[in-house]
């Protein structure tokens, strides 16, 4: 058990680096002359390499690269080019807001993409799976920006029920923070109901097919008792493998949610960065959005062996 | 047992992901009754045909749409669906039905080839990674996790920036980041395949390695190939469509859904919502139809 913790650790912090690679790569390398990238092709060449200086990109790589990831452990994500101040603050404060409006997302849709799922199962093949399945599928083929636009039409600007701004503004408490939050989070739910309810359901046709739930109805249990002791519990292990993956796929959908409703999460960071061309910056949250995501995959793990004792013995004989 | 996420049903990428759940139950041979089957399917029949309709828009789209695409008329800007202007005009004038149609060039152009390339990429990838394994695998491997971290349009944003947008920088970024998620499914339908007598037997032949992988082992995972690729490329027009709305796509003025909605979607405030919802539907059914296809081919297969 604790070899197979170590080698899961060390495959990590293994990925962990070949991100910061890429990131370094595309961030520091692609991009050829930053000062010049930042400063657009009419620039003084003395203005140009004055900011190469400035940035520190006129050192050797591998100094540049050492003396970032060097800063990366001392809490030193660089310093960005439009906020002329370190990174290290935005990202944390992005950071936070974005886990609110993640967590409010997983929050609606795990529950109800499990029970979708489970639902499904149940009526497979019948008009009420069929239902749920073409609903997922074709809220999952709709992007966030289409979805969240015409969210803000009808609840923001019909109706008029629901803000159109993710941000209460400073000093609003967390009732009113909570209902700015709702309308952006429903773009996020649409795009992954439809995959966790998939994997709800297959884990729970597999469950529903095995001998141990045969065995269950032939020996007299109620309808509820089996699918509530045997057929959940083990349907739902893969599921939450699933729930952990989307963690990045969510990420990535909230650059478009943050932008469209102007929430200052990590996705709207990034993208504001990007448009900036502030390689600091978009260095800094991406490398962050990696972490989340590692950490995300590692906890689900954790997770799933110790909830399946099956795991655990494979994993000591690992 | 290294890591229990790397199943090879769980694609980390959301919506056209779905369809990957299925993937490595394909190891039947592609008969050609099978294709057949295909054709008798309603669900390949709609998703085939709407596919088909932006196809011919987004190669003889000019030809027959009503107005030129790019033609301001701003005398009649901001104009409700007419009789000449079926699908209403922009705050420039254009027409809106015209820059619909023709809009669907540059997403139809981008998409295949970049699902293309990283499919060719990824399958060289996952056949060497599965059928030689050991240190390559292993380090292969790590690559694959490492860029499973990073959502596909964040880590676009990064080499868009990088590089500059440009369809060749698109297809090349799009088609780099599949590959190393088309190389795990690859590699997971070798391991079914590695240790089956018919590849004993070319390597008792003598068969040099690239032989064993690319006449062998490549026909009998071509089933799984073929979803992956459909499953990539549902997800390559939610990715080219998002980057083109964020500005990091396809760039204005060319007609395009996503910048096009990103450039009125303001317009909803003051009522002109047929700016929007016409390019909004023009994405949705070319994501369903593709998803639709996917479906039907996958289930011919695991039939």
């Amino acid at each position: 058990m604790a070899m197979f913790l170590l080698r899961r650790l060390g495959l990590m912090i293994l990925t962990l680096w070949i991100v910061s690679l890429i990131v370094f790569f595309a961030g520091q390398i692609l991009p050829g002359d930053p000062g010049r990238a930042i400063l657009g092709p009419f620039a003084a060449k003395s203005s140009v390499d004055a900011l190469d200086t400035q940035l520190g990109v006129n050192r050797p790589l591998l100094t540049r690269y050492l003396s970032w990831i060097g800063g990366l452990f001392h809490g030193d994500f660089g310093t960005s080019y439009t906020y002329r101040a370190a990174v290290e603050p935005f990202v944390r404060a992005a950071l936070i807001n974005s886990v609110k409006l993640a967590l409010l997302a997983f929050v609606i849709v795990v529950p109800l993409g499990i029970i979708g799922g489970v639902i499904a199962a149940l009526y497979a093949g019948r008009a009420v799976d069929r239902i749920i399945s073409v609903t997922g599928l074709s809220l999952a083929t709709v992007p966030e920006f289409v979805s969240g636009i015409v969210l803000i039409v009808i609840f923001g600007v019909e109706l008029k029920v629901l803000p159109v701004t993710a941000s209460a503004g400073a000093g609003a408490g967390d009732l009113s923070q909570f209902r700015h939050l709702i309308l952006p989070a429903i773009p996020l739910v649409f795009v992954l109901f439809g995959y966790i309810a998939r994997m709800a359901r297959a884990g729970t046709i597999e469950a529903l097919n095995s001998d141990y739930a045969r065995t269950a109805v032939l020996k007299g249990l109620p309808q509820t008792t089996v699918i509530r002791r045997h057929i959940l519990r083990n349907s739902l292990l893969p599921t939450i493998t699933v729930i952990a993956t989307q963690t990045g796929y969510l990420i990535g959908g909230l650059v478009v949610v943050e932008t469209l409703f102007n929430y200052q999460g990590i996705g709207n960071l990034i993208f504001k960065a990007a448009q900036a061309k502030d390689f600091a910056m978009l260095e800094a949250g991406v490398l962050v959005i990696g972490v989340v995501y590692v950490l995300a995959t590692l906890a689900a793990d954790l997770l799933l062996i110790a909830l399946n004792p099956r795991l655990r013995i494979g994993a000591s004989h690992d | 047992m290294t890591d229990i996420t790397a199943d090879p049903g769980s694609a980390p990428l959301g919506p056209a992901a779905g369809g990957a759940v299925a993937v490595v139950v394909t190891t039947q041979r592609m008969a050609p009754a099978r294709w057949r089957l295909l054709l008798r399917r309603p669900t390949f029949l709609v998703g085939a045909g709407i596919l088909l309709f932006w196809v011919v828009c987004a190669i003889f789209g000019h030809l027959f749409a009503p107005f030129n695409p790019l033609a301001q008329q701003l005398l009649s800007s901001n104009t409700a669906p007419s009789g000449t202007h079926w699908f209403g005009t922009d705050p420039l004038g254009r027409d809106v039905l015209s820059r619909v149609i023709v809009g669907a060039r540059d997403i139809l152009v981008i998409t295949p080839l970049a699902t293309v390339l990283g499919t060719i990429l990824g399958t060289a990838l996952g056949l060497a990674m599965g059928y030689f394994g050991g240190v390559l695998d292993l380090v292969a491997g790590r690559i694959v996790e490492a860029v499973l971290a990073l959502p596909a349009v964040i880590i676009s944003f990064l080499f868009i920036v990088a590089l500059g947008p440009s369809i060749t920088t698109l297809v090349i970024v799009i088609g780099f980041i599949f590959t190393p998620l088309i190389a795990r499914t690859v590699r997971a339908a070798v391991l079914t395949e590695r240790h089956l007598d018919y590849l004993s037997a070319a390597r008792l032949l003598g068969e040099n390695p690239a032989r064993v992988m690319f006449a062998e082992i490549l026909p009998n995972v071509m089933p799984a190939i073929l979803v992956e690729f459909t499953v990539r490329l549902g997800y390559a027009v939610f990715a080219i469509a998002t980057l083109s709305f964020l500005g990091f796509g396809v760039q204005p003025p060319t007609p395009d859904w996503g910048s096009d909605i990103a450039a009125n979607y303001s317009g909803l405030l003051a009522g002109y919502w047929w700016q929007t919802l016409f390019p909004a539907l023009a994405i949705a059914s070319l994501v369903t139809a593709v998803n639709l296809i996917t479906d039907s081919i996958e289930q011919v297969l695991n039939a």
